[in-house]
């Protein structure tokens, strides 16, 4: 091989590498984004021995890096507030979103840390491509009983698609939490409903560091 | 039903003032109930979910799930039937044919192989489907959250019961208690997931399962429900 085409090809190598990876986030289909992460997210921890074992902190590290950057909390933490949400200030919102944050990891590990081997069946999104509010459906199977469907509802930003809300066996999570928010919200304030998160928060990380 | 009305008055006794939930107008007694069951649940059925998860390998519990799933399926087909949808309703039974024959009396679940998916209906969802509202949430002792179209219809779901059939109350109060304790068994993880999440476990409940309900009547498509004054004006980002 001459030094030409050795640098041809080398060059070849360099180029091709460039183009197997990964688009940047925004020009992403929704549908595809949601695979990719899933996938990744489901090849790691198959590999990750301590995670499989329970190590929790390792698992909400993992869905730290990777999913979390697809989530909008502050979308998610308006939308389970309701109408309380307007009342807050902007500290408090902040507040709120980081303890809504937190709360939503910590169950997203817990549902992670429960998946075993179930097949997932990832649906055609269907949607015009100027949409740019969509819901991409992903199904878990398992023998002997019916798929559960898992819908993320996602909207387009400028930093990328984003996840709303997700919706397991079509119940919202981000609805579940609005009469319960609500309730403490009349009750002790929206400085109580934050009071309230970070008390739960401490205790369920508390009880993970007994374990 | 003696316990029950003095579990009812028990409860009542509990009730909560302030204000209530529409949905839920019975929440002082429905609290209490909760209450008795999650003590049930602590004390007996969760216990022994976890006892029969750590003693029966997977294979096995695959199995069970398989097998009281393929008798269920027979209503299930029948209410997919009464509720108009005559594919599906064939579908089941297909799964029925091909289960208890090719799949070994059910505990092998080829249909779903096949391409014959699993369906999820009741006598609940079929008077949904009919028209009928959910009317207030219940918790049944024992069994959990309902409503009251809901509770009407379990009581129709228990009468038609395969499992009503069986010859000697050995045999059949022994698979009513495997079925139930292979369901428990399946539901650990949802249930350690709802304690974790909820700030108060009664209501996160009530609000999934009317949730649940309501996307399994209209099988996961419910049409849009517009609840302006609970939309804040903009939404952050």
């Amino acid at each position: 091989m001459n030094p030409i085409t050795r640098l041809a090809s080398a060059l070849g190598m360099v180029l091709g590498l460039a183009f197997a990876l990964p688009a940047p986030a925004q020009d992403i289909a929704p549908d595809q984004l949601v695979k990719t992460v899933t996938m990744e997210v489901v090849d790691l921890i198959s590999k990750d021995k301590e995670i499989r074992s329970g190590n929790r902190a390792k698992l909400i590290e993992l869905i730290d890096a990777k999913v979390l950057p697809h989530f909008n909390f502050a979308a998610m933490t308006a939308l389970a507030l309701g109408q309380s949400w307007n009342k807050a200030n902007a500290e408090q919102k902040k507040r709120l979103t980081e303890e809504f944050r937190t709360l939503l990891v910590r169950t997203y590990a817990s549902a992670l840390a429960a998946y075993s081997d179930q097949k997932l069946d990832f649906r055609p999104l269907r949607a015009k491509p100027s949409d740019t509010d969509v819901t991409v459906q992903v199904r878990v199977l398992q023998q002997g009983t019916q798929p559960v469907p898992i819908d993320y509802s996602m909207e387009k930003t400028a930093a990328g698609w984003k996840v709303y809300d997700v919706m397991v066996g079509g119940v919202s999570l981000v609805a579940n939490y609005r009469t319960e928010f609500n309730n403490v919200v009349r009750e002790s304030g929206i400085d109580g409903l934050v009071k309230n998160l970070h008390v739960k928060n401490g205790s369920l990380a508390a009880a993970a560091e007994k374990k | 039903m003696r316990c029950w009305v003095l579990i009812a008055a028990l409860a009542a006794g509990c009730a909560t003032t302030g204000e209530g939930d529409p949905r839920d107008p019975l929440e002082g007694i429905n609290r209490g109930i909760y209450r008795f069951n999650d003590k049930v649940d602590q004390a007996v059925a969760k216990p022994v979910a976890t006892a029969y998860r750590k003693a029966v390998p997977g294979e096995i519990r695959d199995r069970v799930r398989n097998f009281f799933g393929n008798l269920g399926d027979v209503f299930i087909g029948v209410n997919n039937f009464l509720q108009g949808k005559f594919a599906d309703g064939a579908n089941d039974w297909a799964r029925v044919a091909f289960n208890t024959t090719i799949g070994l009396l059910g505990i092998h679940d080829v249909a779903t192989d096949m391409g014959y998916e699993k369906h999820n209906e009741d006598f609940g969802q079929t008077f949904g489907r009919w028209g009928a509202g959910s009317g207030p949430y219940l918790v049944l002792p024992f069994l959990g959250s309902s409503t009251l179209r809901d509770g009407l219809g379990t009581s129709i779901d228990m009468y038609t019961d395969p499992l009503g059939e069986v010859r000697g109350y050995h045999t059949q109060y022994g698979l009513w208690g495997l079925r139930l304790t292979q369901t428990r068994a399946d539901l650990l993880e949802a249930s350690r997931i709802l304690e974790e999440a909820a700030l108060d476990k009664y209501v996160f409940q009530r609000d999934a399962y009317l949730q649940r309900r309501r996307s399994l009547v209209y099988d996961g498509r419910p049409p849009r429900e517009k609840e302006p004054e609970d939309e804040p004006d903009n939404k952050a980002r």
